[in-house]
């Protein structure tokens, strides 16, 4: 009878937690769900090449946002890359106290709440250049991005075999060019990993854009300008009292929504073929 | 050789500048909400006036909001992500669903939180309405309620990963010793799995909580941006978070932006300590289970 209870125990509490784990992924689907059926009607050739229209006429799309974010995406990868590497080889490489404090400091910046990042990206550049610009909303979107291109460099550069190190060093090849030549290669896709991790955790960002990149209805190409973003239309859209304009957010959530996906689908692919190699 | 002394000298550069990346940061918040901070000083958490038009500031309010909307979600997301966690530590090794609930909670953990904010916003503020109209409690939909489910979601991946790591760290002959012992798997899980663990997924509510913490996008789109100290669950409020977005492009008085900014000084401090602290019982948590 207690062994009987005691299985029957088990059974419930097995049930419970499959019940309790399918629930918690349910969001997931009701959110993919909502956002394809609300915003595939909104999506057409014309959504991808005409600028939004003034509320009460339909149609119109969003050019601008696209170009914005492609924009700001290339310029926060072009700031952080380099820089994120560097430090990232150094964590790797060097074991002294200063990288260790280091380590926990980059995680203190992976921490830090975006809406922060964009307070200070607004005091280091848009309050010295004097306006909104999307420069200044890249440099926001490079320090989010940064954390996640140095810890991907780390754990990649970590894991390349010692004995590819010791065959440059016995070649007689120096410090620096068994680094170049040898290490940054052979981690030359977990880099690239990273790269899309951060891609797609800075692709989506809005709160640090508020007051950086700030918005704009026309397609802008000028780093000094303000410009838009794919995440900031939908913010000023979806918040817009317009019947047209929400279908227009919805829109663009399922374009942001598929590049977010496309991305992952991206990312198991490089790591897949990553893990093979060793 | 001289290029690889130059290297190393890029090398501690890079380090540097990252280094002082971060210590500008607190530099600059400080430097920028001097003047909030010479007006109000410390009182400033505990002044419960936040009014532009008359210039007075105090950030209790948002503190308080704050804190209860994550702790809210906490407690909400707790039971899913540990049921994620042992379900995909514990019960499935592998196979099909195993891949399908891992692709999903990394899809939830992905997907932006400005979409999040938006399905909030239509679907799950009508929802909450409803049930403010049978409670009757003033329906605003809006509130510390709404804000609190949506970011239960979004930080469930982020427990239950840090939850599943360290389950996945506890030793396989114990667990062994307890099957042959006879015991079920709710007991195993129970009686060793989350003891052992205990730590790590202290950790890992932690982490969680500092992400809900400075959650800014989804929640400004659903609490309902009210200034006033929050009186209930239901009640439109604000975050620390979601002040700054609100009305950090309307500050027209120096004073108005300096306190503004003075708030992104204590969220940076608040998630400073929390992220610290996270980060030291995890380490100290691998630490132990990898001298054992």
């Amino acid at each position: 009878m207690n062994s009987r209870n005691r299985v029957v125990k088990d059974n419930l509490f097995k049930l419970f937690v499959f019940l309790l784990a399918a629930l918690s992924i349910l969001p997931l689907f009701l959110i993919i769900f909502q956002t394809v059926r609300n915003g595939i009607s909104a999506i057409n050739p014309e959504f991808f090449y005409k600028l939004p229209k003034p509320p009460g006429e339909s149609g119109g799309g969003i050019l601008n946002s696209l170009v914005g974010s492609f924009m700001l995406v290339i310029l926060a990868t072009a700031f952080s890359v380099p820089i994120g590497t560097l430090t990232g080889i150094f964590i790797a490489e060097v074991r002294n106290s200063f990288t260790e404090l280091l380590r926990t400091l980059v995680n203190i910046l992976q921490g830090l709440p975006s809406i922060v990042i964009g307070i200070l990206a607004y005091l280091w550049v848009v309050k010295p250049m004097g306006g909104f610009s999307a420069i200044s909303g890249a440099v926001a979107l490079a320090v989010m991005m940064l954390p996640v291109i140095i810890k991907t460099t780390e754990e990649t550069v970590r894991l390349v075999p010692f004995t590819l190190r010791e065959a440059s060093f016995s070649l007689g090849a120096t410090y620096t060019k068994t680094i170049i030549k040898i290490i940054l290669p052979a981690s030359a896709r977990g880099i690239l990993s990273g790269i899309i991790v951060g891609t797609s955790r800075i692709i989506g960002e809005t709160a640090p854009l508020l007051f950086t990149a700030f918005g704009n209805p026309f397609v802008n190409l000028n780093p000094m300008k303000p410009t838009d973003a794919l995440p900031l239309l939908i913010f000023n859209y979806a918040m817009s009292p317009y019947e047209e304009w929400h279908k227009i957010a919805w829109g663009a959530s399922l374009v942001l929504i598929i590049v977010v996906l496309g991305l992952n689908l991206l990312l198991k692919m490089v790591g897949k073929r990553w893990e093979t190699k060793f | 050789m001289k290029t690889d002394r130059i290297f190393r000298a890029v090398l501690y550069a890079g380090g540097a500048f990252v280094a002082l990346l971060v210590l500008l940061a607190f530099l600059s918040l400080c430097h920028a909400s001097w003047l909030s901070l010479k007006k109000f000083g410390i009182k400033f958490i505990l002044s419960r006036e936040w009014d532009p038009v008359n210039e007075k500031f105090g950030a209790l309010p948002f503190i308080v909001g704050t804190f209860m909307t994550s702790i809210i979600a906490l407690i909400i997301s707790l039971p899913f992500s540990i049921s994620i966690a042992l379900l995909l530590g514990v019960y499935l090794r592998e196979g099909f669903i195993k891949k399908v609930l891992t692709y999903a909670t990394d899809l939830l953990a992905g997907i932006p939180s400005i979409i999040y904010g938006f399905w909030g916003l239509f679907f799950l503020v009508p929802l909450v309405r409803k049930l403010e109209m049978k409670l009757g409690v003033l329906p605003y939909g809006v509130g510390i309620l709404t804000a609190s489910i949506v970011l239960a979601i979004m930080i469930v991946p982020y427990t239950s990963s840090i939850a599943r790591e360290v389950i996945s760290m506890v030793p396989g002959d114990i667990i062994e010793a307890g099957f042959s012992l006879g015991a079920t798997t709710r007991e195993i899980i129970f009686g060793i799995i989350l003891p052992y663990a205990r730590s790590g997924i202290f950790a890992g509510i932690l982490l969680a909580f500092g992400r809900a913490f400075g959650e800014t996008m989804a929640v400004t789109m659903v609490i309902g941006n009210s200034n006033c100290m929050p009186k209930s669950i239901f009640c439109p409020a604000n975050t620390m978070a979601s002040v700054i977005a609100n009305e950090f492009t309307e500050a027209t008085k120096d004073i108005h932006l300096s306190s503004l900014i003075y708030i992104g000084l204590w969220l940076f401090l608040f998630t400073f300590a929390i992220n610290l602290l996270g980060n030291l019982v995890i380490k100290k948590f691998r630490v132990e289970v990898k001298n054992e």
